[in-house]
């Protein structure tokens, strides 16, 4: 069965919150206004769709705005399926954070923070969960560096010490 | 080839006797009477005949071939390495023929950390401090690409292990086969033979790095 159907029918009922809808694959996807999140989820969660199995960031370098975060939610009795996504800008990568609603999306919504930089308003305990609390940068983004430590091997000896700036 | 076994003869035991004793005379600086009397010996041939009967050494040789061949590891491991260090603990290759089988649950009890897998820039700490914790003489083995060069992770999220400890023998391989590890296990033993020096610091000139307290 293919999710979500009457994707349309929902959007509409959200108003302008919903700013776009996408349907591939028998995947439905709603786009909305990063500012009415917790709105679109509490809307959905009236639907049927009340678990929210997946909370994930993610970045569009180059496009803007460039960081996104998607909601997969489920709604356990029709076995249906609907992503919620939206787009912030990189320059202030700011929404609301849904863990008063969804618990669940605590350490989530830490990991998103750790890995892209986006702040959650309203996260009880806002702080880094993978990466050493002292580390600078948000690691999955595009834009940082692919390599991490470069190693000088034997046989890279000689080119090392004619030219150290050159990454081996 | 066909293994002949011969019983020892009286003969030949006497003999040996006889020779033993005399090595204890002639060290003593004085010779046996009686029939059994040797032959009077004198420079070359007596220098060939104590050269043959006995071992001299140094304390420092004798301790440092003690102790290279009785290695206790820390049981550690981080990663996919450690299942292979496991298996040369295990029967089929069997670390305990050279005598490094005793491994230990405690860094205080331990004189060799073998770093099995990949580090973490939030476990190099944790790695740090079990190495300080051992007593020195301690060794480090670096084992498999990943500590050594970061191998495939080479990302944001792991440090080589030469950033923040001194490694003694570096073991390539993702991961290195049991007899790989034991490879650099034996290098170790050849390292400790040769009397490196107690202190890692010595040995890497790493004076002064002392931590203050």
């Amino acid at each position: 069965m293919p999710d979500a159907t009457g994707l349309e029918l929902l959007a509409a009922d959200l108003g302008d919150a919903a700013t776009d809808t996408v349907y591939f694959r028998n995947r439905a996807t709603l786009e909305i206004d990063p500012t009415r999140v917790r709105e679109v989820l509490a809307a959905l969660r009236g639907r049927g769709y009340s678990f929210l199995a997946s909370l994930h960031g993610v970045d569009y370098f180059p496009e803007e705005p460039r960081l996104g975060v998607h909601y997969e939610l489920l709604d356990m009795a029709r076995v249906d399926r609907i992503t919620v996504k939206l787009r912030l800008e990189t320059a202030s990568p700011e929404v609301d954070s849904v863990t008063p609603e969804w618990p669940t999306a605590d350490h989530q919504e830490r990991e998103v923070y750790d890995m892209f930089g986006v702040v959650f308003n309203g996260h009880p305990d806002l702080r880094r969960i993978l990466m050493p609390e002292d580390y600078e940068g948000h690691p999955q983004r595009r834009d940082f560096p692919v390599g991490g430590e470069p190693v000088i091997f034997t046989r890279d000896e000689r080119k090392w010490l004619e030219e150290p700036s050159e990454p081996v | 080839m066909e293994v002949k076994r011969e019983p020892v003869r009286p003969v030949d035991a006497d003999r040996l006797r006889v020779r033993e004793l005399n090595a204890h005379q002639l060290l003593r600086g004085s010779e046996l009477e009686g029939p059994n009397r040797p032959a009077h010996l004198e420079g070359e041939e007596l220098e060939r005949y104590v050269e043959e009967r006995v071992l001299t050494t140094t304390l420092d040789s004798a301790v440092a071939w003690a102790r290279s061949n009785a290695f206790f590891p820390l049981a550690f491991g981080l990663a996919c390495c450690a299942m292979e260090q496991f298996h040369t603990a295990g029967p089929r290759m069997d670390i305990g023929r050279f005598g490094f089988e005793a491994f230990r649950a405690s860094p205080r009890q331990a004189d060799l950390i073998i770093l099995a897998g990949r580090v973490s820039i939030k476990m190099a700490p944790i790695i740090r401090r079990l190495y300080d914790q051992m007593l020195e003489p301690k060794w480090a083995i670096s084992m498999g690409a990943c500590c050594s060069s970061m191998g495939v992770f080479n990302n944001y999220a792991l440090v080589p292990a030469d950033k923040f400890m001194p490694i003694d023998v570096h073991v390539p391989g993702c991961p290195p086969r049991p007899e790989a590890l034991m490879h650099g296990i034996l290098k170790l033993r050849d390292l400790v033979q040769d009397n490196p020096g107690p202190g890692w610091r010595g040995r890497y000139d790493a004076a002064g790095t002392e931590e203050q307290p």
